[in-house]
């Protein structure tokens, strides 16, 4: 596909512009174009790979493997980000290549390709990952090596490492909004919490039976399967029995897909919305493999989908199916990977530097207010301030947005209870 | 085949290869790559374990089993148990609730240490655990099956089964197990960073230590009279059955060693990638670890090496230039090992290879060690296909 | 857990979870059939079978797609079309897979497992590059959304029950083929006697041919059935095919009655469970269950002797 196009053009241009380096710096006084930013050295301490006008950058994300179906929407969004950065001038007068590279659903392979980037490739930062367990390989590398990664997913918290920004929602962002508008607009009192078995689902329930246990609500429910299970009869009927008011969603994959079939050939009609079903994992993406038709009626609570109204994000999908093609959707995550390499490039000029160190400092309070979600502002934490939503699900796959917090959510990894 | 001394042994041609390899891993490696490379070679070796332990019990015993993931799993997953709890001291756990225990059984509200990772406080208990637990679950499963004559493809698949239920308990159990993160960010092995280079080169050197002597013992196992009666087994079970031996008690040996060999990989897996996890014990990297034996030479001890160091450096080349390509180019290998040449690398060296030494030997031309990177356990002679 | 509900209410879910175990049955026969046949009498492990089901799910959806297109008046009963393409796209590829590298490997039952396994990489690789890495949504007709409203609580889904009525027929229609026609005692003479089958005059390569054919082609109804209630990706298949190899050889691997048996026991068993515990607990118990039967019993629920 488009990686090796991307890489073969990118290694060779790096080992002519090492030979051009080699020419007397008589050429770059010559034409000033060269120099448009800041010399190198001065930008550059830690020996990461900027030269006078370009700057490495690196992409791990799955393109083989089970992961690829969902990983690339984030891919495609932070070439976007960076073709339309160097589009604007680049960062510090340099443009951004990339190297991109395939964590092959395995996290050992994304830990090693960790490993070639920031030490063979020496990017000045990465971009990728999608899973908690990549994310958790990669961490002690990133660590190790100090490199910083901007990482896109909505994800389980209980995490805050100086390597890493995240761009998407930890768990009490997404969930404690979504339950609160579950409760005051729709008067709910009971929940039934379902989930794939892994650590994100467990760790969002628990966070959420705390929430509703607190309003003196109740949960009449909480139910995991293994992942890629596709018979959901029998927890359907739990469901039926228990008459829930809410059933608290945080199915993926293909049991997704699964699930919602089989819930509306059972006879529950989402729209009629009793139970209401609110889901905090399936995305635009998602719908598109459950059929619209199945899903009608939802309530999913993200911070973005690709029906907000505002001039950001009509500019961001406009871009975007230009880019892709029509038919492109585009989920929470995917617009979170966007969110990354506009934020690494703010850091950078703020702090005048590539350094890492230095743009750790610079991190945070940075704001960015071309966000197609609206604005989000980096915290202490290297989490996003951001709003969360509610939206509706419609047939033709896209969310109408109903709701929308009145502040900007605090990130809070470690909430009360898990420290 | 039986050597009086080791040195003539080693002038042998068989000695001759195992030199080789010896050569190879120890000297021409390590000077060719940096040590990000050869820690990757360290990851392969690891599955070179599995892959010796599967020539034994399925190239010379007949036993195909679709679980040695499991075994593996097992291994990796006591030394992560043991390097884990050496990372959660108190003091490294302190902003935890409950300081001391693994930040993973924190993050599930476990506030104590279950009683099963107790032991692995200690080093030697884990040692021994490594290789003691998964040779305790083979004995299990053998036992069960085998004295019921549960053989081939029923085998096969069971072992299947079973791994499939060992990672969706793993994956369930995540206040105890890490869940489907697996247990990650192992820094010291008994205060010893294992992070940096000059730690993975040494550990490198240490798996390739640990296979040799791995490879020795399957040598001398396949070489002993027991070796012989493994092969007839495959061959013609009955008739031996009916000779008086317990067949059974021999499969379960041979698979017990092969869960050792496969738990030590495991171990070794663990400390030099850093972390454990359910996907290294489920089905798919168990069949994929049958297939570094098959593309290697099913009935080649050596062979089973370069299966596993050529596959899997052929995944990490192929993948970095052309991603899409590969699940082409793995699933052509498989089917075209099978075809082509089903006793693997290791039949084709014997075919096209040896021949030419033959005529090499014959002229006087003393073979050089060195020219013999590709050599392949000469053993192979011995045998036909079944 | 039931103090709280009425009598009625009671045996409406009792009715709705028989129902479910039904539907759970349906499914296992579907995916087992195909395989009981190419495992069960040829013992060709084929694991590509779940593949062989995406090829019909992905037959399905283009079927749809096509008719949407340019025959939406004739939408509701595309399903029907559907199938039949679904098992003639995978019985012909089944026909060329088995000319190709089946053939050769019948004396090795354990390499047909590595040459499948590879064969479904490839699958798995081609759906991608075609279809794209993200799983397709398969529209369904009106008429099969929804479910009968049998009282007040007992609902019963359409597609599920039509899933069973093709896990029935197809079963049925296995059963005749192999015990009720001239051609399936062909068959059954070739598993149980090769040489003897050959020297009274039986082609056993045509036979094996259309053997395996057979079973990839119900494999192909199979997953085209499937669209109605699970997902279709490129990795989908893997999904079934631990548990598929489970309900065949727990039946007892060359009785086709002992993988109708063995589906109902493990549906109704894990669907029982799951009712009782948690999902992931009772999948483990269900396999943990079959695992220890066969251990004991390792020829199955339904043995049929065969002199080898």
């Amino acid at each position: 596909m488009k990686s090796q196009t991307y890489r073969t053009t990118s290694r060779p241009r790096r080992r002519l512009l090492a030979g051009l380096a080699a020419l007397p710096a008589l050429m770059a006084l010559a034409s000033p174009v060269f120099s448009a930013g800041p010399p190198t050295a001065e930008v550059n301490t830690t020996g990461l790979a900027v030269t006078d006008d370009t700057v490495q950058v690196g992409i791990l994300h799955s393109i083989t493997g089970t992961m690829a179906i969902s990983e690339i929407g984030s891919v495609q969004a932070e070439k976007l980000a960076i073709k339309q950065i160097n589009e604007s001038g680049g960062v510090l007068g340099r443009q951004i290549e990339f190297v991109q590279e395939d964590g092959a659903s395995d996290w050992p392979t994304f830990a090693e390709k960790t490993r070639k980037l920031l030490r063979q490739d020496n990017v000045a930062a990465i971009f990728g990952c999608w899973t908690s367990a990549s994310r958790k390989a990669v961490l002690p590398v990133m660590e190790q090596f100090n490199g910083m990664l901007y990482y896109p997913t909505f994800y389980e918290g209980l995490e805050q490492s100086p390597n890493v920004i995240y761009t998407g929602q930890e768990a009490t962002q997404q969930i404690l909004a979504g339950i609160d508008w579950a409760v005051k607009e729709k008067g709910a009192k009971t929940f039934y919490l379902l989930g794939s078995d892994y650590i994100w689902p467990r760790t969002s329930n628990k966070i959420a039976r705390k929430h509703i246990e607190k309003k003196g609500l109740k949960v009449v429910g909480e139910e995991y399967y293994p992942l890629g299970h596709t018979q959901f009869n029998s927890v359907i009927n739990k469901i039926k029995l228990r008459k829930p008011d809410v059933i608290f969603a945080s199915v993926v994959g293909g049991s997704n897909v699964a699930f919602y079939k089989q819930m509306k050939a059972a006879g529950v009609d989402f729209t009629k919305e009793s139970p209401l079903l609110l889901t905090i994992s399936v995305t635009e993406d998602e719908i598109r493999g459950i059929g619209g038709e199945n899903v009608e009626g939802i309530y999913a609570s993200m911070k973005y989908f690709q029906s907000l109204e505002n001039p950001n994000n009509e500019e961001f999908v406009a871009a975007f199916k230009e880019a892709y093609g029509d038919d492109m959707v585009i989920g929470d995550v995917t617009q979170a990977a966007y969110l990354g390499p506009w934020l690494w490039k703010m850091a950078v000029e703020k702090a005048g530097s590539f350094d890492i160190d230095k743009i750790r400092e610079a991190s945070p309070g940075i704001e960015f207010k071309k966000a197609p979600e609206g604005y989000v502002r980096i915290h202490e934490n290297h989490h996003l301030w951001s709003k969360t939503r509610i939206g509706r699900a419609q047939t033709n796959g896209q969310y109408e947005v109903v709701y929308e917090t009145k502040e900007l959510m605090e990130p809070d990894p470690f909430p009360e209870g898990y420290k | 085949m039986k050597n009086s001394s080791p040195v003539k042994w080693l002038v042998s041609r068989e000695g001759l290869y195992y030199l080789a390899l010896a050569v190879l891993l120890v000297l021409v490696l390590p000077a060719l790559l940096d040590s990000f490379r050869l820690n990757m070679v360290g990851k392969y070796l690891t599955y070179a374990f599995v892959a010796v332990g599967l020539v034994m019990c399925w190239g010379k015993a007949g036993i195909l089993s679709l679980g040695q993931g499991v075994f593996f799993g097992l291994g990796g997953y006591c030394m992560a148990m043991f390097l884990k709890l050496e990372a959660s001291t108190p003091e490294a756990t302190a902003q935890q609730s409950t300081p001391g225990i693994p930040d993973f059984m924190d993050w599930n509200q476990v506030t104590e240490l279950p009683w099963f990772w107790e032991p692995f406080h200690s080093f030697s208990f884990t040692l021994l655990a490594v290789i003691a637990v998964p040779m305790i679950l083979a004995f299990i499963i053998g036992v069960a099956m085998f004295k019921r004559r549960v053989g081939g493809v029923y085998f096969a698949i069971i072992t299947q089964a079973i791994a499939s239920i060992l990672t969706i308990l793993i994956i369930g159990q995540q206040g105890y197990t890490g869940g489907v993160n697996g247990i990650t960010d192992l820094q010291t092995l008994l205060g010893w960073n294992i992070r940096t280079d000059e730690a993975k080169t040494t550990l490198y050197f240490v798996c390739v230590a640990m296979l040799f002597l791995c490879l020795f013992v399957a040598r001398y196992v396949q070489n002993s009279k027991f070796g012989r009666i493994l092969v007839a087994m495959r061959d013609q079970e009955n008739r031996v059955r009916f000779s008086g031996y317990d067949v059974a008690s021999f499969k379960v040996f041979i698979f017990c060693l092969a869960a050792a060999f496969a738990g030590i990989g495991g171990a070794l897996f663990t400390l030099q990638v850093g972390f454990m996890s359910p996907s290294f014990v489920g089905i798919v990297p168990s069949i994929e670890m049958v297939v570094f034996c098959a593309l290697g030479g099913r009935y080649s001890l050596l062979g089973g090496v370069y299966g596993a160091l050529l596959v899997n450096a052929a995944k990490s080349g192929f993948s970095e230039s052309f991603p899409e390509l590969w699940p082409y180019a793995m699933g052509a290998l498989f089917i075209g090992v099978v075809l082509a040449f089903p006793n693997g690398l290791a039949g084709l060296y014997q075919r096209y290879v040896m021949p030419l030494e033959d005529r090499l030997f014959k002229r006087g031309k003393s073979g050089d060690a060195g020219n013999d990177d590709a050599a392949l356990s000469g053993s192979l002679g011995a045998e036909k296909s079944s | 857990m039931f103090a709280d509900y009425s009598t009625t209410e009671l045996m409406s879910i009792f009715a709705m979870q028989g129902f479910a175990g039904l539907s759970l049955f349906s499914v296992f026969v579907l995916m087992a059939m195909g395989l009981a046949i190419i495992f069960g009498q040829m013992g060709v492990i084929n694991m590509a079978h779940g593949e062989f089901m995406i090829l019909g799910a992905y037959t399905t959806y283009l079927t749809a797609n096509l008719f949407e297109n340019y025959l939406p008046g004739l939408f509701a009963g595309y399903f029907f079309v559907a199938m039949l393409l679904a098992f003639l796209f995978s019985a012909a590829l089944g026909a060329f897979v088995e000319w190709a590298m089946v053939r050769h490997l019948y004396r090795r039952p354990l390499d047909t497992l590595l040459a499948t396994w590879g064969l479904s990489l490839i699958m798995q690789q081609a759906y991608r590059s075609i279809f794209g890495a993200r799983e397709v949504g398969v529209e369904l007709p009106q008429w099969m959304m929804g479910a009968f409203q049998v009282t007040d609580l007992v609902q019963i889904p359409i597609n599920g029950l039509f899933v069973m009525i093709i896990a029935l027929s197809i079963a049925l229609a296995v059963y005749l083929l192999m015990f009720r026609s001239g051609w399936g005692r062909k068959v059954r003479a070739v598993v149980q006697n090769r040489p003897m089958a050959e020297a009274v005059g039986i082609n056993t390569a045509g036979v094996d041919r259309a053997t395996f054919a057979l079973g990839c082609g119900i494999a192909g109804v199979a997953g085209s059935a499937f669209t109605m209630i699970g997902s279709t990706g490129p990795s989908s298949g893997q999904a079934y095919i631990v548990d598929t190899f489970l309900v065949v050889v727990f039946g007892g691997a060359q009785s086709l009655i002992g993988t109708i048996v063995s589906a109902f026991t493990i549906s109704q068993s894990q669907s029982t469970m799951e009712f009782f515990l948690s999902g992931s607990m009772a999948k483990v118990l269900t396999l943990l269950t079959v695992v220890i039967i066969l251990m004991l019993r390792p020829e199955g629920l339904m043995a049929l002797k065969v002199r080898r």
